[in-house]
């Protein structure tokens, strides 16, 4: 408080007492950080920073969005949000535990998946669009994998093989294709419906939505009923074909590998087997052919039911061609048995929800209803509203790092490092001796700032040190090493005027200060402006640059100044001994006499911008 | 050291120095001579962009006795593309084989795996896109474009628009020599490269900044002075800063040196080895730039103002017509004033000639040049 009403009092005196009085209270507070961020580090219990896909092993995927002819602007932050969430649920869905889905850039998806895991497995799941289907359920059972029936019917050997063929097909990762054909071949079939004069929509209102129950989640003991009677052989009326029949039979979807198998290669124009998943377990499905696509779906909301007292449910609305083949589709399924009065809700080739119909709903709104909780209601809506994605996506790099390598470059990582800053450490040390001890402390608390810092960002931004990130980290040094130069260099000019080393560092400070602001500003700029725009590796090296150059300030500003300025005061460097590294001789400062003379004449002009 | 620190001394005071300014001439030649030679290389040897850029699979194996030529042909016939297998350092194989898609790589691998009898999950596969590469490389032309933009507007305004203007044009030198030396050598053009050649950009100019930062404080109250003419300025403020240059330069290649040393040694190619080869380049190109293009530039943009033009005419009318009140014997250096380097006589190393004693002793007081003791200011 003193210092403020002196330094108002008399400014440029009280300037210069306070900078000399506060260098310790700096140097404290910059001490208390570092140990605060030290205690946090211990105390989030991860004293490493995370290590990326590169060092520590595992597979990294890159996604790009791809527009979906006749959606210009679909890619957006919205949209690749939407698509990290599915993705995210798909191949945590697996079991990789860990796995990372994050967007990068403006079109980009990044899948980080550690090692240990099937990687191959994961990129499937990852490759494929988020595809949403409703499709009639032709035949339903409960798969329970102990009490079942392993082949309720016996199959000839022809069956046998063209199952086989099928699944190797499926097998092939072949969907790319097989979709685009489903596309045109929807989009056909929609055009036909569109003109279809029974699939004129009645308008009746709104009175008729409440034609949907989520009867399979809920009610499993029925279904088990049901299913006894029907087991064998599903309902003919389906016309499942028998290769499907004894997929079905043979389909165990509590095991996880089955589950994924299904899912491949799966026509949205092909009746096709699929699990689902209920409260008490899996159900297996024979779906028929998709009759209306998920894109249909324009909104779909979990609403608390106030006055039905049905508790959370989900309402949806179809767009104009939904609508159309919705109708139908429900005119259909409400005149049949159970299970074919069922509509599977199919994301990605497996069940999401499969409520029945009991009567044709027209009017494009519709309710589906049952015994849900906030959260799966909310779930369902967001599958209904987002499950397919108007985003295509294309692999754009896979790479896949052993365990070993990983370990390899991060030791490279690390020597290169370690190498890097001994040697600027000698160069230091040996042109500047005693004030290279101040660079290197400064160095130190540099590293041990962005160490920790780097430790701390893996928990709560997810930030991964990564290969090009370690590279940052060394070319910083250089960066950081630079300030110290800068203000040395200003001191020893200070001093090779002739002035005493108190003052020499404390006029020194405000012009290096501006040099190094200046400086750090525009590697700052270089690194931020890389940061925003670039992708991939590129930025993972751009945070790191910008990182390191805030913290350089930091460091220069709240160590390194006012280590100096205490320094200043130590008998070893004011005296200017011979390895202080600030001997006036050395120097070649001026001695006073010689300097008083010299200035004399050229005073006026020479010495105003210097002193200014 | 204590010889460094001396010459430190004498740059600082202008007691020696190289003439920058006054040379640039032939460095504006050179720069010139190796940027036609770099524009020329990329014109007809064009880059050997690494597969990365254009779609493939890179795989490396685990420590292999496995021959070059025996992993070449079971690479070839893995993939039914052309297949190039380096050995590295540590007896890895790095296979690359470009033009197939990442389902057809992951086949390529397992066989590989299967031929060469290693674990398929030793092999590090790297597979990508053909339009990956091409994503990276706009992405980083368009933060090229970005930060030059933005750092010409900041130079403008914490400078003035001309150290903008020579700021850009030597980070463009920098960008230009590194580009044509890839392109010269053949080095292949990595995603790390990318990143290295995008680093050059903020170092590049963090050295010209702090040789400009000297020159705005050396060149505040230039036009109230006969003494100086711009470009005088421009060269001390290079000379007092030069220390300090070489200083930056070295700590920041010797990390640099490091991680090309455990790049190329450890892991035989590599990201590591990728930005550091770049970074090596840029930043050699980026420490002349800045002394020997950049603030050139800047004095001859300078000295085309009207004000440094009168004051160029002040400056050489006052020595004029000093030098003609002086002997005659002194007469016959007068010449020198406006040009310097001729004084070569005075100083042993022939780099470090002391042009600065002509201009600023010989004028005021045209005493003998062979002493710096009188010459301080």
């Amino acid at each position: 408080m003193d210092r403020e009403n002196e330094k108002v009092a008399a400014p440029k005196k009280g300037r210069k007492q306070a900078a000399q009085g506060k260098p310790g209270r700096t140097l404290v507070l910059i001490m208390i950080a570092l140990v605060a961020l030290t205690g946090g580090m211990f105390l989030s219990g991860h004293t490493t920073p995370r290590l990326g896909i590169d060092l520590a092993g595992g597979t990294s995927i890159t996604l790009e969005a791809k527009n979906e002819p006749g959606q210009k602007n679909a890619i957006n932050q919205t949209n690749l949000n939407t698509a990290v969430d599915i993705i995210n649920n798909r191949v945590n869905g697996l079991g990789v535990s860990e796995a990372e889905v994050q967007t990068q850039g403006d079109r980009n998806i990044i899948v980080n998946i550690p090692k240990g895991t099937n990687a191959k497995q994961a990129r499937e799941q990852v490759g494929t669009t988020a595809q949403l289907y409703f499709r009639p359920v032709l035949a339903q059972q409960p798969s329970t994998g102990a009490g079942e029936k392993p082949t309720p019917k016996p199959t000839d050997s022809g069956k046998d093989k063209s199952g086989d063929k099928s699944k190797d097909k499926s097998g092939d990762g072949s969907e790319d294709k097989s979709k685009d054909g489903d596309k045109s071949k929807e989009s056909d079939k929609t055009k036909e419906e569109a003109t279809s004069p029974s699939a004129t929509p009645t308008t009746q209102g709104r009175s008729v939505t409440e034609g949907l129950k989520a009867d399979a989640k809920d009610d499993p003991a029925k279904d088990k009923k049901d299913d006894g009677k029907k087991d064998p052989s599903p309902t003919p009326s389906g016309d499942p074909t028998a290769q499907l029949q004894e997929q079905f039979a043979k389909l165990d979807c509590t095991d996880k590998k089955a589950r994924a198998k299904v899912k491949t290669g799966v026509k949205a124009t092909d009746p096709v087997v699929a699990c689902g998943e209920n409260k008490n377990g899996w159900d297996k499905f024979i779906l028929g052919p998709s009759e209306v696509n998920g894109k249909e779906v324009d909104d779909a909301k979990a609403v608390y039911d106030t006055q039905g007292a049905a508790g959370w449910k989900v309402t949806m609305n179809f767009s104009k061609k939904g609508t159309k083949q919705f109708a139908d589709i429900t005119g259909k399924l409400a005149s049949k048995q159970p299970p074919q009065n069922e509509f599977g809700i199919v994301m990605d080739g497996e069940v999401v929800s499969a409520p029945y119909v009991s009567q044709a709903l027209t009017t494009g709104d519709a309710e589906i209803s049952g015994s849900f909780s906030q959260d799966e209601a909310k779930d369902l809506a967001n599958i209904l509203s987002y499950g397919a994605l108007p985003l295509t996506f294309k692999e754009q790099s896979v790479t896949t790092v052993s365990a070993a390598l990983g370990g390899e470059q991060l030791r490279a990582g690390m020597i290169a490092g370690a190498i890097g800053l001994a040697l600027v450490i000698i160069y230091l040390v040996a042109y500047y001796r005693g004030l290279a001890l101040i660079a290197i402390a400064s160095l130190f608390v540099s590293a041990a700032l962005t160490y920790t810092i780097m430790t701390l960002l893996g928990p709560t931004i997810k930030f991964a040190l990564n290969l090009p990130a370690v590279c940052g980290a060394i070319v910083a040094i250089g960066i950081t090493a630079d300030s110290f130069i800068v203000y040395f260099e200003r001191i020893r000019d200070e001093v090779r005027e002739g002035r005493t080393l108190r003052p020499a560092v404390e006029r020194a400070w405000p012009r290096a200060r501006r040099t190094i602001l200046v400086s750090d500003f525009v590697s700052f700029l270089a690194a931020a402006v890389l940061f925003i725009v670039t992708v991939g590796k590129v930025q993972g090296f751009a945070f790191t640059l910008g990182l390191t150059t805030l913290l350089d300030v930091v460091v220069v500003f709240f160590f390194t100044k006012p280590l100096m300025t205490i320094m200043a005061r130590k008998k070893f460097f004011a005296s200017g001994g011979k390895w202080s590294g600030l001997d006036p001789k050395r120097l070649g400062a001026k001695p006073p006499l010689r300097r008083a003379r010299s200035t004399g004449p050229a005073a006026p002009v020479d010495s105003t911008p210097k002193e200014a | 050291m204590s010889k460094l620190g001396d010459l430190g001394a004498k740059l600082y005071r202008g007691e020696v120095g190289y003439d920058f300014v006054g040379k640039r001439k032939i460095w504006y030649g050179i720069s010139i001579l190796i940027t036609i030679t770099a524009i020329v290389g990329l014109a007809v040897r064009g880059l050997n962009m690494g597969i990365e850029f254009e779609g493939g699979a890179v795989f490396n194996t685990p420590k292999t006795s496995v021959s070059v030529s025996k992993a070449d042909e079971i690479a070839e016939e893995a993939s039914g593309h052309d297949a190039i297998v380096q050995k590295l350092g540590n007896d890895t194989l790095r296979i690359q084989i470009a033009g197939v898609d990442t389902d057809k790589s992951d086949r390529i691998k397992a066989e590989l795996a299967k031929e060469l009898d290693i674990n398929a999950d030793d092999i590090n596969a790297d597979l990508v896109g053909p339009s990956w590469g091409e994503q990276i490389a706009n992405k980083a032309w368009q933060g090229l474009a970005i930060f030059m933009i933005l750092v010409v507007i900041y130079l403008a305004i914490a400078f003035e628009w001309r150290m903008a203007v020579a700021a850009l044009i030597a980070l463009i030198h920098d960008i230009t020599i590194t580009v044509g030396v890839y392109a010269l050598v053949g080095f292949e053009v990595t995603p790390g490269t990318v990143i290295g050649l995008l680093t050059i950009l903020g170092y590049s100019l963090y050295d010209t900044v702090v040789v400009f930062d000297s020159l705005k404080e050396q060149s505040k109250d230039l036009a109230k002075q006969t003494r100086f003419t711009y470009s005088e300025v421009a060269n001390r403020s290079i000379n007092s800063t030069l220390v300090r240059s070489i200083n930056t330069t070295v700590v920041a290649l010797l990390p640099v040196a490091g991680l090309l040393f455990i790049g190329g040694g450890f892991l035989g190619a590599g990201m590591l080895n990728d930005i550091s080869l770049s970074l090596f380049v840029g930043l050699a190109a980026g420490a002349y730039s800045s002394i020997f293009i950049a603030t050139p530039l800047v004095a001859d943009l300078k000295e085309t103002e009207p004000q440094m033009k009168a004051l160029k005419k002040r400056v050489l009318a006052k020595r004029r017509a000093a030098a003609a009140k002086g002997e005659s014997a002194e007469a016959a250096t007068e010449p020198v004033g406006d040009d310097p380097q001729d004084d070569d006589s005075e100083d042993a190393a022939p780099a470090v000639v002391g042009p600065r004693s002509g201009p600023r002793s010989q004028p005021t007081r045209n005493r003998g040049r062979g002493r710096p003791s009188g010459k301080r200011r």
